[in-house]
Formats: structure tokens, C-alpha cells, sequence
């Protein structure tokens, strides 16, 4: 099949339009392929072409293509746009969407006579795949294609997913799939991840118009907010026709809205979008945004992906945007008509963000993109996945591994891990096998089965790799009151009744706790709260990071930077040093009764971290009384009762990898992975929304379960899982590692007081408390001013 | 050494006796050479585990005994009092793996051992098991599972669901303090009523500001099971639902029914 049918060509050229030459090279190819094109290449035509020729010559009946998406509400303005063609060329074609949000009804009905072309999102495709009657539902499937694979791919998400395509590919052999991606720094790598593919990359068309946003107002010192920029942010709007303004967090969104909509003397009609306001107030700006009636939406990732915004022109993003390629998707927001440069505009959000926009307009000039590599296939989705095929029925170990083993995460998938992995879905998986009672799984004429086929059930209900922390909705005091959103529980266990924070850029006042849902009262005019419900935390790529480094290191540059941050990087090598390649920077300085460790790793926010909790626990050690820290993107910054004389010795890596260990043994960042480690494989019920609990002290933390398989069982696969994952994710251990063998020499620079560099940082809100004795002090106080607040200090003292 | 292996725990008065809120999470009763402790649930992985429910590591029997022993040693108690719960159900008593048993009889040699039923161990102590069971036993306090439920001393057979009154010493609500960003176990201490955290490893905790604490022992303290003086105040409740009498004079004989 190379050629386009003449009903189709009829169709195009009705248009005036011609196919792209990568839309009829997806329709010539015979084989699984993946297309880079970047967004308004008109990809998801070219995905299901092949489908619509297809089903057009052989007028095949029943599921024909199976298209995965990560939105829900990408399914249905796929849905929207694919039903144009199918209408206006008259083909026999159904079209159906199958997701968490589709009526009982219509799920019945496609269980019955599926569609032709049926979208779906990864969780509903592994329910799906979880029913008995899974082969023969799929048994007919030719197509199956995977929009914004290179979004999936960096989740477990899409590990799931790629089980499930494994899946597919056995109950109907012949399957062609095909992936849809944004611009990728490794394509080969993201077709490994879909167990092979032929890459095909479309013309990237004409290079952006990207530079920084000209402010009237130098940025801030520190701070992510960007409100210095307001003025010049509305002027470009005002010039524009539709704008995406991007920020990095949710609570930095609705301060930046907030701001926006104060100095907004013309009404110009602008909007607010992110992952914590209530589906229904993302669909309403989703729908005034299709309708041309917004000039610009505030946003944050949760914009990143899909909806066609076709008249956007303009993207801004507001703050450093941490990463390369997530800055190139975003300027591909803008302008969707191909061949047309897109428009985008950065704003620094503070002086060192500054020299990082910079080095991050440079890189996207250059082509440059980052990306961390993947690693192997999470175990706790594989064991979800077993779990979930003993659900649709007796099952051959062998055969599944072979299975497995074809999906592109698991390649490399040794038989041990599988059989650790499936004794832990049969029976727990412990080391102690004195029960008989623990026993999921059994063996029945050489196949896996559910011992009893209710808990397929509960099983199914767990399905899903998203395990964000538990979230409560946020509602309007009174009857009937409007759901307004909802935030994180330890957000809302924070607050106490009268304080006020934002949500959808209004100020809400706390009024209670009900049943698990935040009741408030709006509350113009006041103060809020930082609001912390916060996203994900990006770290600044390592790519982008040795940019800023080189741009830094060397005078010669800074030419290409404002004139205050000259001025400021000047003086910071006068009082002191500039960081550079090939040396690690560090300062000890006094202030206020306290001395200050900054150590210039520009290792990203997350090794920062770590970081700071490995010097830390040496510090305490070695008697210097850490208080705190504080970890940026580009440096860590330790305050501590003692000073720091031997930064070396803090930082010999034999060293901290040892404290590694010893911490992510018992740290809570080990206990938040295993949480959502268990969650997946399955050991501890998903919280369900709305769901009530009863009696919370019937639920005991995941901690406990930690705690007690790390005393009795610590090679567990689970705490296994958790290990790897840790190191991997926030922990970012690895960028530690780097770090130091990239800058063999350690400097340190003791000065009488705070350099130009370091000012910043002891700006910055929000020092990271300690954990172990510093956390108990830190709780030992607060008691302490709750007493004598209550006038109860003497009370514990006074026997009687 | 560190504060946590030298510190006993934090002293409390309470029914005009003195205690010790050690920070096991056991309540120590120097007078009586009472070791209480309460909410163990042993058998819970073994209960979701038989019902079809998560596969949870079944470590939580010999954890929780460890623990209990290592306080037994410590203390060397004439009396073991568990104050209900101690099962996670009364089948799980029954199937208590014979090491454990075994376990808690030895724990048991030479001391009495008090088991009062809870409302997940109607039977206890099953069938095997050293000591004796009881529904609640008075003296200068009562003890009981649940405070506030069940008949007091002063009332007789047929009194009804009239709240019992304090002096009396519970579990069953597994009090928790969470600040700053973190959770432990603790006492809550009113005048009537003192309520222990639950012993067990597989338990959850509920928060002190929750109304039942606030009714219960509202105008008092919580203390964390922390080496660390953690304690916070119970805001005073309602006085209609509180409506509690003044505590009685200390040194009060013991009940019929006492140890």
C-alpha cells in the first residue's frame, strides 16, 4: 500500500492541501515505525492514514486500530478531528473513546461490537487487556498507534504501556504500531522502547523566533515567580493574537495569574490552566481557548501535551525552562501551521536564571537537546502486569516471559527478575514460607491462576502506574457549594481554619476539614499563603547546566549578558571566585551567629538535595551542628553552628557513597518511593478519590511495611525496586557521581562574609528542615510555643 | 548511647497514681509493677492474608513481641495487661504460628498476664494462651478497651449505654500527634481518661485533633512516643458532650472484680 486512493486524494486536494511527504511515508511503510515531527506536521493524520486507507479498500468490520493517548482529553480532540475526515470522505468507519471517563453504558456496547478505530489511554488499555475476553476483542487488531510517545516514555506510564503493546502483539500477530513523537534528542532509543521500529522524521521545518522577553524591570535576585516581567508579559499579549504562557509550577502559575490579572487595565480575556483545578475549569478554558475567545492562557505542564491550539502565536515561558527539549515542545506550541516559525519569548525569573535562559536560547539555536537515558523496566510494573494477566485468565510463565522480554523496556529482562517477580505476585515473595495462606497465584496444569477469581476485582481496581500523593477536593463552603480543585492532603494538613491560600486565582480562606474535602470561603482582597500544592520539581538538565557552567567560567562571554549580571558575576570574582569547568567551588562564609557551606555543584536541584542530606549527616557527625539547607538548581547551601574548614573531605565520593547507603536506608525519600512502588506491584491499596475512609486508624503507613521488610527481609524484590528507583529519580545520585569526577579539584574559598553568588540563595524561602534529631527539635519546639500559647507550658512539669 | 536507650519514658499522673508513658508506646505503673500496653493486633497479615487481601510481609508477630519482650526485660513486670486487640481477629488467635505462642508463654512465665477483649477479640485470649481474659477490670482506675464505652462501676446491671466514667485507662483509638510534616504515636492524657497508642507494629495512628480526643480528654495533654518532650494540648471539648464529673479522691479499694 504506497499510494493514496482517490477518494482520499480528492479529499486533500479539496482542502488545498497536498500530504506531507512523512504522511505517505507512514502509508508506504510495511513495518512498525515511529514518526518525529514536531507538532503541526498534521502527525495525527499521518498515524491513522493508514488506518482510514485501510479500512476504506477492505471495508473490514469490528477493532481495526487501537489509538493510545496520555490525555483523556487528547482522545476525545483526536476523536473530534478524525471524525472530519471519515464524515466529509463517507467512509463506514466508528469511532470510539474508552476511558475512566466513559459511561457504563457505551463500555458495555464496546465490549460487545467494538468500533473500528477505538482511543483509549494506557490504564484503560491494561484494564482492558485484563478481561477474559481480551483475545477475542483484540484477536482482529491491525493497527495500533501511540500519540506523544516520547511524554509516555518517560513515565512508568509508558512502561505499562509497552507490556500491554507485548500483549497485543501476541493476541494478534501481525499488528503494525506505529509511534507519534515531538522532537527527541535519541530517536533510535525511543524505537528500542517500542521494541523496534523504523524512525521516520519529518522536515522540522523553519528554526523559532526565540529570544529573552525585554523587561522594563531587572529580574529579582531570587524568586521564581517572574512578576517583575507583568507589564512587558501584557504588552505581548496585547501584540499577539492567542498566547500560552507557560510557568514551571502550579503555585507559580496562579501567583503569575494573580499578578497578570491586577495590572490587566484592558481586560484583555486571559486565562488560567493547570493540573490542579477541577476538569470541569480546565475544560471550560480548554473550550474558550478552541473558540478563539481568550487572548492567553496561563499554564503549566499540563499544557505541554496535545490539543490543537491552532491559533496560537506566541508562547512565553516565564522562569528558566530547566530543560532543552521540554523548551523546544513548548515553542512548538506556538504556530501550529507548519513551515510557519514558531514565536516564543523567555523570561528569567531571577538573575541566575538569567544566564541559564541564555545558555538554553543557545542550545536551542544549536540543536542541542538533553535527555537522561532510560533505564530498565521498573519491576513493580511488571508485577502489576503479571497480576493483571492471571486476571484474564491461566497464564504460561515461560510464555509470558518470552513476551515480556519482546516488550523494548524488558529486552534485557533476566529470568530471575521475572521469577522474582512472579513469586512475589503468587505468594508475597517473602523469605519466611511457613504459611500456606499466602497465596495469590497457584499452579494448576502448568499455568498461573488467581487462587480465587474475586480478587481479580481488586486487582483491577489498583490498575495504573500514577501514584501522586493523595489529593482532597476543594469546595465552596455552604449547600451545593462548587468544586473549585483540588490540593495535595499534606498541603491542606498545613493549613489551619483562617488561613488563606490560592486555587484558580482566587484567594480561599480555610474554613474545615469535612470528609476529606476542603471547604473554604473566597476571600478577595487578603494575603494568601504561599501555596505549595506544587507539581513535579524539574531539575535544570546536565546539559543545560554545563552551558550556564561554560558561559559562567569564561569573561569573554559575558558580553552576551544584561549588564547587571555582568556587574554581579564581575564582583563575585573579585570577592571571591567564579565557578568553572573542572573545579568544584565551594565558600564558607559567616552571617547572623551561623556559617554557610555553598558548594557551586550546578548538578541540578535533586542531586542538590541529596546532596545537602549526605554533607549534612557528616556535618552532624563531625560535631558542626547542621541547621538546614537549601538546594537550587545550581548550588546547595548548608547553614550550620559550626564551621566547615575541609570541604574535600565532605566531598570524597567513597565517602558519600557509603552515606548514600546508610541514608536511603532510612531516609523518607526511600519511603515515598516504596510507597508508590507498592502501590503498583499492588501490596497497598491505591487510595481511591471519593471513596471514604473509615476509621483511619485501620490504615497503617506504608512506612511500617518498610520499616518491617527492611529489619526481616531486606533483599525483598520490592525494597529491590525501590533501591533502583530511588537512586535513579530524585535522589539523582548519579548526577552526584558526575559531578565530582567532572571537577576533580575542590576549592574553598573562606571568606569574612556572604559573596555576590551565595546572596541569592539565603533569599530564597522555604530551607529544607532536617530530618532525625533536627526534625525532632524542630517538632520539640513547636509543642513547646503550642503550650505556652495555650498556657500550658507548666503543665507537664506540675504533677496533679 | 544514644537519649532513646537511656530515656524510660515521660511521667504522667493520672487517677492520682504515677506512670510512665514510655515511649514504646507502653504505659508503666512503677506502684503495681504493671506493664499495659495496648492495641497489638497480632495475625493482621494473616487476617488480609487469609480474606484474600494484600500479601503483607508476616513479620508483624515477632516484631511486635520484640518489642513487648524487650520491655518485659526491661521492667520485669508482676502483671502484663493488653487492653483489647491484642488479635486482629479471634481466628487469628487460633492461628498463631506455634514459635509465637510459645513466645508469649515464656513472656508470661512468672507474671500474671491480663487480657481484657477488644472489639477485634471478643474470645480472647484463645484457647493455649497463658494468663487470663476479661471484659474490663476496676480498681483506683478502670481498664478497658474503648473509654467511655461499657458500664462504669457505679452502675449496675441494666444501666445501658450511659458513658462510663473515668478513671480508666483504654486503647482502641490508637492516638497519633502529627506536626511538622511528621506522625508518632502518643498519649492522651485528660482527667478522666488516659488513652493509650496502639503497641502494635501493623497499626495506624489517629490524630489527637480529631472531636473524639477533644470529647474524651479535651483540657489535656498528648505525648509522643518520642525520647523528646513532644507534647501538645487537647483543645477542652463541648461541655454538653463532655459533661464529666470531677475526678474521684485517689486511693479508692479496689472492685470485686480487681487483680
Amino acid at each position: 500500500m504506497t499510494g493514496l486512493p482517490p477518494l482520499f486524494a480528492d479529499w486533500f486536494a479539496g482542502h488545498g492541501w497536498q500530504p506531507h511527504p512523512h504522511q505517505l511515508a507512514l502509508l508506504g511503510a510495511a513495518q512498525d515505525t515511529l514518526l518525529i515531527a514536531p507538532t503541526g506536521g498534521g502527525k495525527t493524520l499521518a498515524g491513522f492514514l493508514p488506518s482510514l486507507v485501510e479500512l476504506h479498500l477492505t471495508g473490514a468490520r469490528g477493532m481495526h486500530t487501537l489509538y493510545v493517548s496520555p490525555l483523556k482529553a487528547l482522545t476525545a480532540d483526536v476523536a473530534r478531528n478524525l471524525a472530519r475526515p471519515i464524515e466529509q470522505m463517507g467512509l463506514a468507519i466508528r469511532l470510539g473513546d474508552r476511558t475512566g471517563d466513559t459511561p457504563e453504558s457505551q463500555r458495555r456496547r464496546q465490549r460487545a461490537d467494538p468500533p473500528e478505530i477505538l482511543l483509549t489511554t494506557p490504564e484503560s488499555l491494561a484494564l482492558m487487556l485484563s478481561w477474559p475476553e481480551a483475545p477475542r476483542l483484540f484477536s482482529g487488531l491491525r493497527r495500533v498507534v501511540l500519540d506523544e510517545l516520547h511524554a509516555l516514555a518517560e513515565s512508568k506510564r509508558g512502561d505499562q504501556l509497552m507490556l500491554g503493546l507485548a500483549r497485543l502483539r501476541h493476541l494478534a500477530p501481525g499488528l503494525a504500531a506505529t509511534g507519534l513523537s515531538a522532537t527527541v534528542e535519541d530517536p533510535q532509543a525511543l524505537a528500542r522502547f517500542m521494541g523496534g521500529a523504523a524512525v521516520i522524521e519529518a522536515d522540522p521545518g523553519p528554526a523559532p523566533d526565540i529570544a529573552l522577553l525585554p523587561t522594563s524591570r531587572p529580574p529579582p535576585w531570587s524568586g521564581g515567580g517572574g512578576r517583575h516581567a507583568v507589564p512587558d508579559v501584557l504588552d505581548a499579549v496585547a501584540g499577539a493574537r492567542t498566547t500560552i504562557i507557560f510557568l514551571n509550577t502550579r503555585a507559580q502559575a496562579e501567583l503569575f495569574f494573580q499578578a497578570i490579572w491586577a495590572a490587566n487595565d484592558d481586560n484583555l480575556p486571559i486565562g488560567l490552566h493547570h493540573g490542579a483545578l477541577s476538569r470541569e475549569a480546565r475544560l471550560r478554558v480548554e473550550a474558550a481557548m478552541a473558540a478563539g475567545a481568550l487572548r492567553a492562557v496561563v499554564a503549566t505542564s499540563s499544557l505541554d501535551l496535545g490539543i490543537d491550539w491552532g491559533d496560537v502565536d506566541l508562547v512565553i515561558q516565564v522562569g528558566a525552562p530547566r530543560n532543552i527539549k521540554r523548551l523546544v515542545q513548548r515553542i512548538g506550541r506556538a504556530n501550529h501551521r507548519y513551515n510557519a516559525p514558531s514565536r516564543a519569548r523567555i523570561v528569567a525569573a531571577n538573575r541566575f536564571e538569567v544566564i541559564e535562559c541564555v545558555a538554553a536560547l543557545e542550545a536551542v539555536r544549536a540543536g542541542d537537546l538533553d535527555g537522561e537515558p532510560r533505564g530498565p523496566g521498573p519491576l513493580d510494573v511488571l508485577i502489576q502486569h503479571i497480576l493483571l494477566t492471571a486476571c484474564a485468565g491461566p497464564f504460561d510463565a515461560d510464555r509470558l516471559y518470552a513476551e515480556v522480554r519482546s516488550a523494548g523496556p524488558y529486552a534485557a529482562l533476566s529470568r530471575a527478575d521475572f521469577d522474582a517477580c512472579m513469586d512475589f505476585a503468587a505468594t508475597g515473595g517473602y523469605a519466611l514460607r511457613a504459611y500456606d495462606r499466602w497465596q495469590r497465584l497457584v499452579l494448576r496444569d502448568g499455568c498461573w491462576q488467581l487462587r480465587d477469581p474475586r480478587s481479580a476485582r481488586d486487582l483491577r481496581m489498583n490498575i495504573g502506574t500514577i501514584t501522586e500523593s493523595e489529593k482532597l477536593k476543594v469546595r465552596r463552603r455552604g449547600r451545593g457549594g462548587a468544586t473549585l480543585g483540588e490540593i495535595e492532603e499534606s498541603f491542606a494538613a498545613s493549613l489551619t481554619p483562617g488561613d488563606s491560600f490560592l486555587l484558580g486565582g482566587q484567594v480561599l480562606r480555610y474554613d474545615r476539614l469535612r470528609e476529606l474535602v476542603v471547604e473554604v470561603t473566597p476571600a478577595p482582597g487578603r494575603e494568601p499563603r504561599i501555596a505549595v500544592y506544587s507539581g513535579l520539581k524539574f531539575a535544570t538538565s546536565t546539559e543545560l547546566s554545563q552551558r550556564m557552567l561554560a558561559i559562567i567560567a569564561d569573561p569573554n562571554r559575558h558580553r552576551d549578558l544584561p549588564a547587571d549580571i555582568r556587574a554581579w558575576l564581575e564582583l563575585q570574582a573579585e570577592v571571591s571566585a567564579l565557578p568553572r569547568p573542572g573545579t568544584l567551588l565551594c565558600e564558607t562564609f559567616p552571617r547572623a551567629d551561623r556559617w554557610h557551606l555553598v558548594i557551586y555543584g550546578f548538578a541540578g536541584r535533586n542531586a542538590h538535595q541529596t546532596l545537602g542530606l549526605l554533607v549534612t549527616r557528616q556535618m552532624e557527625n563531625a560535631g558542626l551542628a547542621p541547621l538546614g539547607f537549601l538546594a537550587t538548581d545550581h548550588a546547595l547551601l548548608v547553614t550550620s553552628l559550626g564551621r566547615v574548614g575541609d570541604a574535600a573531605s565532605l566531598l570524597s565520593a567513597p565517602t558519600l557513597e557509603q552515606g548514600l547507603d546508610d541514608w536511603l536506608a532510612a531516609s523518607s525519600l526511600m519511603k515515598r518511593s516504596f510507597r508508590a512502588v507498592a502501590t503498583i506491584a499492588g501490596l497497598i491499596q491505591r487510595n481511591r478519590p471519593g471513596a471514604r475512609k473509615t476509621g483511619r486508624q485501620a490504615t497503617f503507613s506504608s512506612d511500617i511495611i518498610h520499616d518491617t521488610l527492611r529489619r526481616h527481609d531486606p533483599d525483598h524484590i520490592l525494597l529491590r525496586a525501590t533501591r533502583e528507583e530511588t537512586r535513579r529519580g530524585l535522589v539523582d545520585f548519579d548526577r552526584i557521581s558526575e559531578m565530582l569526577l567532572r571537577n576533580p579539584h575542590i576549592e574553598l574559598r573562606q571568606l569574612d562574609r556572604v559573596s555576590p553568588l551565595a546572596a541569592p540563595l539565603l533569599l530564597e524561602m522555604g530551607r529544607v528542615r532536617l530530618g532525625g534529631s533536627g526534625h525532632e527539635r524542630l517538632a520539640e519546639k513547636m509543642a513547646q510555643d503550642l503550650m505556652a500559647a495555650a498556657g500550658l507550658d507548666r503543665l507537664t512539669n506540675d504533677k496533679g | 548511647m544514644t537519649r532513646a536507650e537511656t530515656f524510660p519514658g515521660h511521667p504522667l499522673r493520672f487517677a492520682g497514681e504515677d506512670f510512665i508513658a514510655r515511649i514504646s508506646g507502653a504505659l508503666w505503673w512503677p506502684a503495681g509493677r504493671m506493664l499495659i500496653v495496648s492495641d497489638l493486633h497480632l495475625g493482621r497479615s494473616e487476617r488480609y492474608a487469609r480474606r484474600g487481601g494484600p500479601l503483607l510481609p508476616p513479620w508483624e508477630v515477632a516484631d511486635t513481641l520484640d518489642r513487648l519482650a524487650a520491655e518485659i526485660a526491661a521492667l520485669d513486670p508482676a502483671t502484663v495487661v493488653s487492653l483489647g486487640d491484642a488479635f486482629d481477629d479471634d481466628h487469628a488467635a487460633g492461628a498463631m504460628a506455634p514459635e509465637a505462642l510459645a513466645r508469649i508463654r515464656a513472656l508470661a512465665a512468672g507474671r500474671d498476664w491480663l487480657w481484657i477483649s477488644g472489639n477485634h477479640d471478643r474470645n480472647a485470649p484463645g484457647p493455649g494462651f497463658p494468663g487470663r481474659g476479661a471484659g474490663c477490670v476496676h480498681g483506683p482506675f478502670t481498664l478497658r478497651h474503648e473509654a467511655g464505652h461499657g458500664a462504669g462501676p457505679g452502675a449496675g446491671p441494666g444501666a445501658g449505654p450511659e458513658p462510663a466514667r473515668g478513671p480508666d485507662i483504654s486503647g482502641h483509638l490508637h492516638p497519633a500527634i502529627r506536626l511538622a510534616g511528621r506522625s508518632w504515636r502518643c498519649f492522651a492524657l485528660g482527667r478522666e481518661h488516659l488513652i493509650l497508642p496502639a503497641f502494635g507494629t501493623y497499626t495506624g495512628g489517629l490524630d489527637i485533633r480529631d472531636p473524639v480526643f477533644r470529647r474524651l480528654a479535651g483540657g489535656g495533654i498528648a505525648i509522643a512516643c518520642s525520647p523528646r518532650n513532644i507534647t501538645v494540648p487537647i483543645p477542652a471539648g463541648t461541655r454538653a458532650v463532655d459533661g464529666l464529673p470531677a475526678p474521684r479522691p485517689a486511693g479508692a479499694g479496689w472492685s470485686a472484680d480487681g487483680w
